[in-house]
């Protein structure tokens, strides 16, 4: 890599000669090291879908969340280093209670997101401090009206319909891509989402992952919650039967 | 709390600065302002009658904040369903329950956000807010109400009370204030006689005293919220309902 050896990888706080901050480039290199996380957004509501993969068969189900709630209405998805993200989980709910202590309403997500994005970028100018090692995907359905934007390491954040980060978030993006997402609602995407977290894990590279689901949406009552179990069942299934299909496939080309 | 619009926060600091003295943390040699604190409640709420029955609990209270003697405001609601295991109620100083009610509030939203399903429970609320109450009472600033936390827990409705000192006792029954005085003797007088009464029963009870209350207490108000809790039907805060009245009796009592 070109920034080893050169001394302007040591601190946050200072640029290379041809204008780059190698820190936060770091940073970005630990989210790409993590399971995939998807956001997609349909016409009631949004989904979120993280492959959370497991190192250890020792491990717990449903231990080691990928998927936070913030507030009653809007949910946290993350990607990088777990314990990075669980203090950006920790920030962005005191934010919206603060937002709420003060004016009594919850926090629309564009000034969490405004917030979150701020207190993330805050951490890529110092040098007694090294960027959060995760991405963010912020998620909320409030009036009837789904929003999304997901924040990078160095504190970048956009809104989106439908996107993805992680290890695979290349070939999710063009899975997510093909989806026509401005006509789906929730329970299709739901669907969607599983598939294209079990099409894009390497199981050459990562033996067992767990598939997490949470949406807001309206079937919710706008709350953000982990799926039904019915949902994730039906969700799973129909993942497993496109990967059967895919592989089918792929043979009889063969 | 970070403000996007002003400067960063410190990310670094209670050490000394490089190349600069070390400042011993700063001793105040005086208050700086005197600390002051309110020695009355000034927007008051009158009583909160609550009663458990067989299966469930009811809790009412009226719609009325005065300022002393005056009825200034006539929609100020009072009882609050916490979640699903518990209602509340809280007479005294409408500012601190409102204030109060806000952190209850959030602490359920808190608690909703760990994702758990676990649901506070009406036992362990009545007890932190015991330690609320004690603690600002400690301060010599407290809270100027009286908080009757009702709810069901393993099966059994529950009642306690909170007042500003951070005293609590639990019981089948509790009133609040002036009712405390005239309403309480009602209620106990029936449940001497009809110990286990049926939620019917127990709501129409608390409908009368609502009226004798109505009567005989000054600062009280004709438009009343009741919060029944069940046991298999779950939990409703029912009004604003009214009291009949009829002050026929008023022309016979003339000077």
């Amino acid at each position: 890599m070109s920034s080893i050896g050169t001394g302007y990888d040591l601190s946050a706080s200072q640029f290379s000669p041809d204008g780059r901050v190698f820190q936060v480039e770091y940073a970005m290199k630990a989210v790409e090291n993590s399971g995939t996380v998807i956001g997609l957004k349909g016409t009631d509501g949004i989904v979120l879908a993280a492959e959370k993969l497991i190192l250890s068969k020792l491990h717990e189900p449903n231990t080691n969340r990928r998927i936070y709630n913030v507030d009653r209405n809007i949910g946290m998805a993350f990607s990088g280093l777990i314990a990075d993200a669980r203090q950006i989980v920790e920030i962005a709910r005191k934010e919206a209670a603060n937002y709420r202590a003060q004016y009594g309403v919850s926090i629309p997500l564009k000034y969490l997101n405004d917030r979150v994005s701020m207190y993330m970028h805050a951490y890529t100018l110092y040098s007694a401090v090294r960027p959060y090692g995760c991405s963010v995907i912020l998620a909320s359905y409030e009036d009837k009206e789904p929003n999304m934007y997901l924040i990078d390491p160095s504190g970048v954040s956009y809104g989106y319909y439908g996107c993805a980060t992680g290890k695979a978030k290349q070939s999710a993006k063009t899975e997510i891509e093909k989806l026509k997402l401005g006509q789906m609602t929730c329970r299709e995407l739901a669907k969607e989402a599983a598939k294209i977290i079990y099409t894009v894990h390497d199981e050459l590279k990562d033996k067992n992952f767990e598939l997490e689901l949470s949406w807001v949406c309206q079937e919710s009552d706008g709350y953000h919650v982990r799926v039904p179990d019915s949902v994730y069942a039906d969700a799973e299934k129909a993942a497993k039967q496109a990967m059967e299909a895919d592989s089918e496939s792929d043979t009889e080309d063969m | 709390m970070f403000d996007p619009m002003g400067a960063p926060p410190a990310l670094w600091h209670n050490g000394p600065t490089p190349g600069g003295f070390y400042n011993f943390p700063a001793i105040q040699t005086r208050p700086s302002e005197p600390i002051t604190h309110s020695k009355s409640p000034v927007t008051t709420a009158t009583s909160v009658i609550a009663l458990a029955y067989d299966k469930g609990v009811v809790i009412a209270g009226d719609l009325l904040a005065s300022y002393g003697s005056l009825a200034r405001y006539k929609n100020c609601p009072r009882i609050l369903k916490v979640n699903e295991n518990i209602l509340l109620g809280a007479s005294g100083d409408y500012a601190d329950f409102q204030y109060i009610k806000s952190f209850i509030e959030q602490k359920i939203i808190d608690e909703e956000c760990i994702g758990d399903n676990i649901k506070l429970k009406p036992k362990s609320l009545y007890c932190w807010l015991t330690r609320v109450m004690y603690q600002r009472r400690s301060k010599f600033d407290p809270f100027w109400n009286n908080i009757i936390v009702a709810g069901i827990q393993d099966g059994e409705p529950f009642l306690g009370q909170v007042d500003k000192l951070g005293t609590a006792y639990t019981d089948r029954a509790i009133c609040t204030g002036y009712a405390a005085h005239i309403v309480l003797p009602i209620i106990r007088d029936f449940l001497d006689k009809n110990p286990n009464p049926t939620q019917a029963e127990a709501k129409a009870l608390v409908l009368k005293c609502m009226e004798v209350l109505y009567y005989r207490d000054a600062r009280s108000f004709s438009k009343f919220q009741i919060g029944i809790m069940d046991k298999e039907a779950g939990s409703s805060i029912e009004g604003p309902l009214t009291c009949e009245e009829n002050w026929e009796i008023a022309l016979v009592a003339k000077n």
